[in-house]
């Protein structure tokens, strides 16, 4: 079921199925967040934004806008 | 001459966190200068080695993740890189082996700009530590090009790369769609043609996904990581106290009360060290050179001036030494992880904290600590709100103030009552620091897309050589940078002081040089010798400056005297209180001053310093940017006189305002 990755919860695996068109898609894609790339939610700060994801290899943070750009499925 | 030497450019290239900055100390160690790229803020790094016959220039480009750039450094980086005119002979790919998949984007992206390249594994003891294998010989052969792998720690492969940087090649391989487009490097600088591309865009996209796609692949065949999605366990173990909703607060309380400590008090003895050594030396100068005007400019206006420049490079050198160790550990990145949502709200960033708190010590180092924010806007709102919040100079001027107000003792409750009103002080500063900061947030645009994503690094050992010579780059460009504009400013205040309009300074000095005042200097010389020295500085420039901004500052309630100090306290807010002992002719005891001060009546008999006088001062001196050598960075670091002219305009006038308006209030 796919879902964004702004709604997921930390240990929570998913791939990405699609990202939104905006400015932002190339960012993230040079990031290592693009279709088909498998990543976990590693932590969320503690006011719940930002969090941080494993994808591609090591760890990122994002920005919850950031984050709801990023279209996944759930993994389990 | 001989034609045997050959100068190469060579630029690194790599991701921010790559270690690029390391493996650059270690290829150039002291050899090293930074510079400036026009127009823009960002620091350019050089250095240079020999090896055999060459001559290398080497340059440290920003870190940026790919070639299309996403921020003003990595416009600097790409737009270098490319260079038309001194197009790089050399690049050199800097890559974290620990994370070879994303990194490997930016390499293949360089690769196809059809120049030799250099690819280096940096970092490879981490991997081998982290259980990744890496097959090199596989690689090269993937790649086209040679493949060093560096512990630049251990400065073991240094020479490795240097032989290859000489001997480098344009990769045999291609790693784009070639259906798209023939020649990279121009589809790549297109991209600074304005306006950007729709088709840009989407051949930006595309050629992305494409090289991932050949990277997994390259990956898989050459790298061998036995737990592909399990975080580093040592960081994921640190990471659980200092992310964690109470003790990761705590951690970071702690940190900054450590560096507080160090900026603040332990800073204080080398900075007393500078000042006597320095006076030690004016003295020195004054009775060995001959006298005259030469020896009074040494003397008193070049020696005080290099003196005032340095006595910053304490604070500085404990600031930066804690601000490297926290970047180069790998923390930094938590600490804004953890303050980000807090910083944001008043459009500061997780990365202003430092900066924020480090400016109760001072502003010039906090100034120059805002490099670490990524985000021009961001950074930019940082440097502006900084000069608010209540620094170390300000302390002497509002205790003076403070104690004139309120000379005896008051208690509430437990409370004293001149504790509160400082207080209440440094809160006014912080919370204009934040208001203003909330302001500009919504009224600055830049070009620049806001882009928050930020790499979590692993934890690692910093390292000594890189923090020394981080630390040394900073005092270096202040004293050399910010010191120029700092010295000259002092020498400008240091002659309008000392020296008055045709022949004033000289006829007080024959008039009290008469026998008629001779019965004052023999009952009290000390007192004679401070009434001369206020009378001089009365008829000097500053003194002629101080009576003609009487008129404007008069609504505030103060007259031509504290004008002068006003206009003296701007090499460093504490003057103020020198200056105004001076004026009084008073020896400078706090007390001494004090008394002079409260005795003080104006034209009409009324005392001069009343509450609402004194009060108004105080709120003035909160928000007046009353600092040559803030200013002095402030335009450093922005690299133009825009901001710190805005900056010294808004503040001044905020400062007059609130002034004006407490001086009504009260009097």
């Amino acid at each position: 079921m796919d879902t964004l990755l702004s709604d997921l919860k930390p240990g929570e695996h998913a791939i990405i199925k699609s990202i939104a068109d905006n400015p932002m898609k190339t960012k993230l894609i040079e990031m290592g967040c693009f279709p088909g790339e498998e990543l976990y939610i590693t932590k969320v700060a503690p006011l719940g934004c930002p969090f941080a994801i494993y994808v591609s290899g090591y760890e990122l943070s994002l920005r919850l806008n950031e984050a709801k750009n990023i279209v996944v499925e759930r993994l389990n | 001459m001989s034609t045997s030497k050959k100068d190469l450019k060579v630029v690194l290239l790599g991701n921010p966190n790559a270690g690029k900055s390391t493996l650059f100390n270690a290829l150039t160690g002291l050899n090293q200068k930074t510079g400036n790229y026009s127009g823009v803020t960002v620091d350019k790094l050089q250095g240079s080695f020999k090896y055999n016959n060459n001559l290398v220039n080497l340059i440290d480009l920003p870190g940026t993740y790919s070639l299309f750039a996403k921020s003003t450094d990595e416009e600097v980086a790409v737009k270098d890189l490319l260079s038309q005119t001194e197009r790089p002979d050399v690049v050199v790919v800097v890559l974290d082996s620990t994370n070879l998949q994303r990194n490997l984007l930016l390499a293949t992206q360089a690769l196809d700009l059809g120049m030799r390249t250099v690819i280096v594994l940096n970092m490879i003891d981490e991997a081998i530590y982290q259980n990744i294998h890496i097959d090199i010989e596989k690689l090269k052969g993937l790649l086209g090009t040679n493949v060093v792998d560096i512990d630049s720690r251990t400065k073991e492969g240094t020479l490795k790369i240097k032989e290859a940087i000489v001997n480098a090649e344009v990769s045999r391989n291609k790693f784009f769609d070639i259906t798209s487009t023939n020649d990279y490097a121009q589809m790549v600088n297109s991209q600074f043609e304005s306006p950007y591309k729709v088709e840009l865009q989407k051949w930006e996209e595309d050629d992305k996904i494409y090289r991932h796609k050949n990277i997994k692949y390259i990956y898989g065949l050459c790298v061998k990581s036995p737990e592909q999605l399990k975080l580093k366990e040592r960081s994921t173990k640190i990471d659980r106290i200092v992310t964690h909703p109470i003790l990761g607060y705590l951690v970071f309380i702690a940190l900054i009360f450590v560096i507080f400590q160090f900026i603040f008090y332990v800073a204080e003895y080398p900075m007393s060290w500078i000042e006597d050594g320095f006076m030690a030396l004016s003295s020195f100068i004054k009775t060995s050179l001959p006298a005259g005007i030469l020896n009074d400019l040494v003397s008193d206006g070049v020696v005080a001036g290099i003196s005032g420049v340095l006595m910053f490079v304490p604070q500085i050198t404990f600031l930066f030494l804690f601000i490297a160790l926290l970047e180069d550990s790998g923390y930094m990145a938590r600490a804004s992880f953890i303050m980000d949502k807090i910083m944001r709200k008043f459009g500061l960033n997780g990365r202003s904290v430092i900066p924020v708190i480090s400016a109760t010590a001072c502003a010039v180092p906090s100034i120059m600590s805002t490099r670490s924010i990524s985000n021009f806007k961001e950074r930019l709102i940082t440097i502006f709100v900084l000069p608010m919040v209540s620094c170390s100079a300000r302390l002497p001027v509002y205790t003076l103030l403070i104690s004139m107000m309120f000379p005896s003792t008051i208690v509430l409750g437990f409370l004293n009552l001149k504790g509160i009103v400082l207080f209440g002080l440094y809160v006014l500063g912080f919370a204009f620091t934040l208001i203003t900061a909330f302001v500009m947030q919504k009224l600055l645009k830049t070009k620049e897309a806001s882009f928050f994503m930020m790499e979590m690094p692993v934890y690692r050992v910093p390292l000594l050589k890189n923090v020394a010579l981080g630390v040394i780059n900073k005092i270096k460009v202040f004293v050399f940078d910010a010191g120029k504009v700092i010295l000259s400013i002092s020498i400008l205040l240091w002659f309008l002081s000392n020296y008055g309009p045709g022949n004033a300074i000289e006829d007080i000095e024959k008039k009290y040089a008469n026998a008629e005042y001779a019965h004052f200097g023999e009952a009290d010389p000390n007192y004679y010798a401070d009434f001369i020295a206020s009378k001089k500085l009365e008829a000097s420039y500053i003194g002629v400056l101080g009576k003609a901004i009487e008129p404007v500052i008069r609504p505030l309630g103060y007259d031509w005297k504290i004008g002068i100090a006003i206009i003296t306290s701007f090499a460093a807010r504490e003057v103020f209180v020198g200056t105004m002992s001076t004026i009084y002719g008073s020896n400078e005891t706090e007390k001494g001053i004090r008394e002079k001060l409260m005795g003080e009546k104006d034209e009409n008999g009324n005392l001069r310093y009343t509450m609402a006088v004194c009060f108004s001062l105080v709120i003035f001196y909160v928000f007046a940017m009353q600092c040559m050598s803030t200013i002095a960075v402030v335009k450093r670091e922005t690299k133009s006189w825009k901001w710190p002219t805005v900056q010294f305009v808004y503040l001044t006038v905020l400062a007059y305002i609130s002034a004006l308006i407490t001086f009504n209030i009260l009097k």
